[in-house]
């Protein structure tokens, strides 16, 4: 059965997609779209808030300025490329829907990402919970001094803080330290049985970078190069980011 | 196990999917894995990234997670191997919600616990059946 046509307004204009066509390579093959509807069979957020992918870009595509840059969907949207990657004419939705985001005003956009962000411009290490090098640094030589000495085998265990270079500048997401410490061990092990030479280090240790999310360009290229910035002055060739 | 969309699908593609399958079944043995449909790079996500955590929607969340949990319940298996921090968050939170009670764990996990030299305190993703393993 066919739907109701949606009517658009006269003289409505895209002025958000063709804004957004202006900053991606190839226009993000926006406009190659012939409604498949394979993007939207394979995404998990179809159908929440009444939205899909394809109905996004048509939106989108018809000028639905309004609709597009104000429905909560697009903090919905994970951004996981999955539409892109099954889309025969490679189309950047997920691109499309960061734009969106940034539509909205800083400080109407979702709370607990805003504030992550924020955390993580504050502490020199980037932490989205706000902890310190200090105790970050604190937690990792009480943790290991602990395996140390109760764990047979585990004797020479390390966990080096700012080892001037190193070969791997490892990054640890802040959940750890904070509440579950524990859980930073494995990870020490693993690295340790296979001879790694790796570090921690106090300037930029945090995996996490909600500024992404949060489609806030110049924070998160700031949070991006502060990160740069430690491997290369501990003058380490790689760096490992779990996240 | 679930491949991270970050990792798999919009970083190293397919080669780094067969790579952790190479690891986890070193880990758990062959016979023990199952894989569930899609995977790899055509994988869903699970509703964990893009700062969906932080959101402040937990129940679209959770109805964004259910095809993921689906998946993963179809599959029969008693954990679900979760190698990214969101994922684990996210899958985690979703076998709590929808009841399914599989056990999600970091790769880290259990890569130590078969190499023998995982610490007693190393076990909070561990169900009943692993907890004492090897101590
Ligand atoms: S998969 Fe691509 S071509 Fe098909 S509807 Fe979606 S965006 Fe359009
Ligand atoms: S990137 Fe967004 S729109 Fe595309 S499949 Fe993932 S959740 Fe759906």
């Amino acid at each position: 059965m066919a739907e109701a046509a949606i009517v658009i307004g006269e003289g409505r204009k895209s002025f958000f997609m063709d804004k957004v066509k202006e900053i991606l390579p190839e226009g993000g093959n926006l406009n190659l779209c012939y409604t498949c509807g394979t993007c939207a069979a394979g995404c998990p957020a179809s159908g929440l808030e009444g939205m899909d992918p394809r109905l996004f870009l048509r939106m989108a595509a018809m000028g639905m300025d309004e609709e597009v840059t104000t429905t909560p969907w697009v903090w919905m949207c994970s951004m996981c490329q999955r539409c892109s990657y099954a889309c025969p004419m490679n189309i950047n939705i997920p691109q499309l829907v960061y734009y969106a985001r940034q539509a909205w005003p800083r400080d109407k956009r979702p709370k607990g990402i805003i504030g992550s962000c924020d955390q993580a411009l504050r502490t020199e290490g980037n932490s989205a919970m706000g902890a310190s090098s200090e105790d970050f640094e604190f937690v990792v030589g009480d943790v290991l001094e602990e395996v140390r000495e109760s764990q047979p085998g585990q004797e020479n265990l390390t966990a080096p803080v700012n080892k001037h270079g190193a070969m791997y500048f490892l990054n640890q997401n802040s959940r750890e330290p904070v509440t579950e410490p524990d859980e930073m061990v494995p990870l020490w092990k693993i690295l340790n049985h296979v001879g790694a030479d790796w570090t921690y280090g106090t300037l930029g240790w945090a995996a996490e970078n909600y500024c992404m999310f949060a489609a806030d360009d110049e924070a998160w290229e700031r949070i991006v190069r502060n990160k740069v910035k430690a491997v290369e002055d501990l003058g380490c060739k790689y760096w490992l980011n779990t996240e | 196990m679930q491949d991270p969309c970050q990792l798999v699908r919009k970083t190293y593609g397919d080669p780094v999917a067969e790579d952790l399958r190479f690891v986890v079944k070193a880990v758990v043995g062959e016979e023990n894995f199952i894989d569930m449909h899609p995977n790899k790079s055509n994988n869903y996500c699970c509703g964990g990234g893009g700062g969906f955590l932080q959101s402040g929607f937990p129940e679209a969340r959770r109805a964004y997670g259910a095809l993921k949990n689906k998946q993963i319940v179809d599959t029969g298996a008693t954990y679900c191997i979760a190698p990214c921090h969101n994922c684990h968050s996210q899958i985690h939170d979703l076998s709590h919600h929808f009841g399914a009670n599989y056990q999600v764990t970091h790769l880290w996990t259990l890569i130590c616990l078969s190499m023998g030299m995982l610490g007693e305190n190393e076990r909070e993703y561990l169900g009943d059946d692993l907890r004492e393993v090897g101590l």
